[in-house]
């Protein structure tokens, strides 16, 4: 940066509050001169003062392992044990700032011991620099920073390809180097990697693009930091922000503590609690001592709501349109961080955003080799074990996959007894929703009724004459739905007779208003999420059509089981037609009152020549 | 910095919804004047729900304990002082016993007395991981064993903005709300919000005696002057603030916030240089912290 004196100090003042903040972690082994790296930025950045760079030479002499050079990295190792140990073992910050940004690096250090490091430092980054030595190409420790990265929801990333200088600078080397990466970081679904050149020693590409290089048209790292676009996407998602602290100073004040995961927030806007469901909206939002008019993702702010509504530490304030899903039941991905080993069936703390819970793991589904991604097979898991599991908590969480949003998905574990952070995970999707949920105002209808019992609401309306099979079918169809999980009812004239419309007798009047109730049934039915099947002779065109308007297009499927009246007659189980003949029954379809056949149904079923069975698949053709 | 400023306030309400008898330490210091704001807007229109608590040296600068009266009124928040009683019992200060025996008995002794007795289980301190080469691996949420020991190895790991806030009996967590503010960032916060400092941040003409190198402000009349030796004036001021004996004035012209900004913007030596205990041996900062040192 510039010195400040010719500089408008005022304005300056303005930019530097504006500015974006980066964080990004640095991933590599002492030996690929990570801490070289590091001080290099620092150095070059003039975050270091002239107290701390004496200190440095001072440290040099004694610890120092680049003779009579400098030796940078003595700036950033930080404990005593490790200058002396010569190894990082822990994350460390560093912080440096350019015109434009400011940075925030996690420095951690590479080795596979220190998985658990490296995914703590790479928890908060949205960027990560993974060293690559240009003597010694893509390592096996190339492929795990760049998993971990991954998986902890990195998507930019630099191949710094360092020590170039050792190289000389050979162009050759540097494109097979990133020809390997590139070969198999395809599976890791990054938004950017951009390789460089460089040499952390020397300073090389680090913060002006270097003369060795001629070769490299590409930014330096100082460059590509200050520039690169890592915006992710969470001002246009929907609105959510876990309750961290109830702010109750008064019976007057009621604010709702805590900082927005996802999306925008105004006064007026119409918002839920989850997992209770009460809807209200937003009176009114405190950032700091101001009422704002609007709320972004990363803010902290006191929500205020028109209504007095329950809502506690934990809890989730949601957009009211686009609730998120609350569940019990999860896949997860679980990275392990102590010695003594994760087993199945153990109860441990399960913190989310402002939330714990108690959580067991139900079954691990396999462990993830750091180095390579293949799939093994795990009883436990092992400190810096990474593996995909299944999760059941104690109460329903509000949550959302972690690749969509990392508030709303990751989650440490936190053993009972010692209180130690034994795991770190990111829920994938939940594997069903929670049963213990009160939706109290949450308007639910046909379509998440229908949806929680796998299927879509239907009614499935057999019209035909008395005898023509429709309740043989609809009863068989009913078990073949029933035997692949679908929730049913049949509504059968005989049965509604009995009850519901046992005032009515048979009529033409009595018809129409027989069919009525039971089109009326059948539609209430559908809206719970059923799947009905009415089996009704329904003998009028019109009173079908009434039926079947009360319905969704899609909805109502009109099944015509089209058996002459002469089979009917033959086989006249419940010996009506012979009364009929007989004149002890009036009104008799077929007989002495009209049948209307169906014009356009949706099932046309010719029996006899189809079997109840053939006419069963003729009606699931339909339905799919 | 609205980044910055966000997350010290989650950090600030997270500490305090899951602690239960929090303090923050207040020093008078911009740190810690940073830190008391944050809180203030955490828990607006409410008062900041716990105490402030001053380990008091008896060697603060008169305008610290000046500036430490305003706020509290203004903040309206409790205040507790403690001094180490044995402390001054055996006229312990920092001319006669040296600023390593002093700050051990003075700070770090006096503020282990004052936890115990308050029995606090969680305590804010103002420390930056920009201040010092092992703060740089200090955790926001630090954990201190029985006795207020810090262990490097039995911290825990803290991925995104989950904190693990579990202590057993006896155990205690120091939070840093401010872990990832640089000074230059203090500073210009300090600007943006128009936060009250001592004002002997700002240049002054001022009595000061040179020893070993750099100019000591004489606050009071137990300055003792060696043969010869005289205050004379100068125009200086404070990067950072504590026990008078203890704390070097620079050589400044900064009389206003902008030129303090300006001047922190174009330092060549960093603001602990003023501090002299940090300079007795290397990783003398870390010796300090596992005693039980901020």
């Amino acid at each position: 940066m510039n010195d400040l004196h010719a500089r408008d100090i005022v304005s300056f003042l303005e930019e530097q509050r504006n500015k974006q903040t980066l964080r990004f972690i640095t991933c590599g082994s002492v030996d690929d001169g990570k801490s070289t790296l590091i001080g290099r930025l620092l150095f070059e950045s003039k975050s270091i003062f002239d107290d701390q760079l004496e200190a440095l030479e001072s440290d040099s002499r004694q610890y120092g392992t680049q003779g009579e050079k400098t030796d940078l990295a003595l700036l950033v190792d930080g404990l005593q044990a490790e200058r002396e140990q010569g190894i990082t073992i822990d994350v460390a910050y560093r912080f440096f700032a350019t015109d434009r940004r400011r940075f925030i690096v996690a420095d951690t250090p590479g080795h596979e011991q220190y998985t658990r490091n490296m995914a703590t430092g790479a928890s908060t980054a949205e960027l990560a620099v993974i060293l690559i030595d240009a003597r010694k190409g893509v390592l096996t420790q190339t492929r795990r920073h760049s998993r971990i990265a991954a998986m902890m929801g990195i998507r930019h990333i630099v191949l710094a390809v360092n020590k170039m200088d050792l190289v000389g600078f050979d162009e050759a080397v540097y494109h097979r180097i990133i020809a390997d990466y590139q070969a198999f970081a395809a599976d890791f679904a990054f938004r950017s990697t951009q390789a460089i050149p460089l040499s952390g020693l020397d300073g090389d590409n680090v913060l002006h693009r270097s003369a060795q290089t001629p070769w490299y048209s590409g930014p330096s790292l100082m460059e590509y930091l200050d520039t690169v676009d890592v915006g992710d996407t969470s001002e246009r998602a929907a609105f959510r922000m876990p309750v961290q602290w109830v702010n109750r100073p008064n019976l007057d004040f009621r604010g709702f503590c805590g900082r927005i995961a996802e999306g925008t927030l105004h006064p007026g806007d119409a918002v839920r609690v989850l997992p209770s469901g009460v809807q209200t909206r937003v009176k009114a939002i405190l950032a700091g001592f101001d009422a704002v008019e609007t709320a972004h993702p990363g803010d902290a702010v006191t929500v205020t709501l028109t209504e007095e509504v329950d809502a506690s530490r934990g809890d989730v304030l949601v957009a009211a349109a686009a609730p998120p899903e609350v569940a019990d039941q999860f896949e997860a991905k679980l990275l392990w961080m102590v010695e003594h080993a994760m087993t199945p069936g153990r109860q441990y703390l399960m913190k989310t955003a402002c939330k714990e819970v108690t959580a067991t793991i139900t079954a691990i589904k396999y462990r993830e080799d750091v180095n390579t991604g293949a799939h093994l097979a795990a009883k436990s898991l092992g400190l810096n074990e990474i593996a995909v599991v299944n999760l059941s908590t104690g109460a329903p969480l509000v949550f959302e996959p972690y690749g969509v949003n990392r508030v709303m998905g990751g989650f440490i574990l936190i053993d009972k007894l010692t209180f130690e952070t034994v795991g770190a995970g990111m829920i994938d999707f939940a594997l069903r929703r929670a049963s213990t949920i009160h939706w109290q105002m949450l308007e639910i209808n046909k379509t998440e009724r229908a949806a929680q019992k796998h299927q879509s609401a239907r009614c499935i309306w057999f019209t035909g004459l008395s005898g023509s099979g429709k309740s043989t079918i609809a009863n068989l169809l009913e078990k073949r739905l029933h035997a692949e999980g679908k929730h049913t009812y049949v509504l059968d004239g005989e049965n509604v007779r009995h009850g519901l419309n046992r005032d009515l007798g048979f009529t033409e009047a009595d018809r129409v208003e027989n069919v009525r109730r039971v089109a009326e049934v059948a539609r209430l039915m559908a809206d719970a999420g059923l799947i009905v099947l009415v089996s009704f002779i329904s003998p009028y065109t019109s009173e079908r059509r009434m039926a079947r308007d009360l319905f969704e297009p899609g909805e109502f499927v009109e099944v015509f089981v089209d058996t002459p009246v002469a089979e009917c007659e033959r086989r006249d189980a419940k010996g009506l037609y012979a009364r009929a003949r007989q004149g002890g029954l009036e009104n008799f379809t077929g007989i002495d009152s009209p049948y209307e056949r169906p014009q356009a149904p949706e099932v046309h079923l010719q029996t006899p020549e189809m079997s109840p069975e053939d006419c069963v698949e003729a009606v699931l053709r339909a339905l799919t | 910095m609205l980044t910055l400023e966000a997350e010290s306030i989650e950090i600030i309400r997270e500490a305090v919804a899951t602690a239960r008898n929090p303090v923050m330490m207040y020093s008078i210091g911009k740190d810690s004047s940073v830190m008391l704001h944050l809180a203030r807007k955490a828990f607006y229109p409410a008062p900041p729900p716990f105490p402030l608590l001053h380990v008091d040296t008896g060697w603060k600068f008169a305008e610290m304990y000046q500036h430490r009266t305003r706020m509290v009124e203004e903040s309206g928040m409790k205040l507790i002082t403690h001094t180490n009683p044995e402390g001054v019992a055996a006229g312990v200060n920092p001319f006669t016993h040296g600023s390593n025996y002093h700050t051990d008995v003075m700070k770090t002794q006096a503020l282990k007395q004052a936890l115990d007795a308050l029995g606090s289980d969680v305590v804010f301190g103002g420390a930056r991981r920009d201040e010092e080469k092992s703060r740089a691996k200090e955790r926001v949420f630090s954990f201190r064993a029985a006795g207020h020991r810090w262990d490097p190895k039995a911290q825990r790991p803290e991925l995104w903005n989950l904190y693990n806030t579990h202590v057993k009996p006896g155990e205690t967590i120091r939070v840093f709300p401010i872990s990832n503010w640089t000074e230059l960032d203090i500073w210009q916060y300090i600007h943006a919000e128009g936060i009250p400092i001592v004002p002997l941040y700002l240049a002054a003409e001022r009595p000061v005696v040179q020893r070993d190198g750099q100019w000591i402000m004489v606050d009071d009349d137990r300055y003792p002057f060696a043969p010869g030796e005289q205050a004379v004036m100068k125009r200086v001021r404070f990067r950072t603030l504590g026990c008078w004996p203890l704390t070097a004035a620079v050589e400044s012209d900064a009389d206003t916030l902008e030129a303090v900004i300006a001047e922190t913007f174009n330092a060549r030596s960093s603001e602990r240089q003023g501090r002299l205990i940090d300079a007795d041996t290397p990783g003398s900062m870390e010796k300090k912290k596992q005693e039980g040192y901020f």
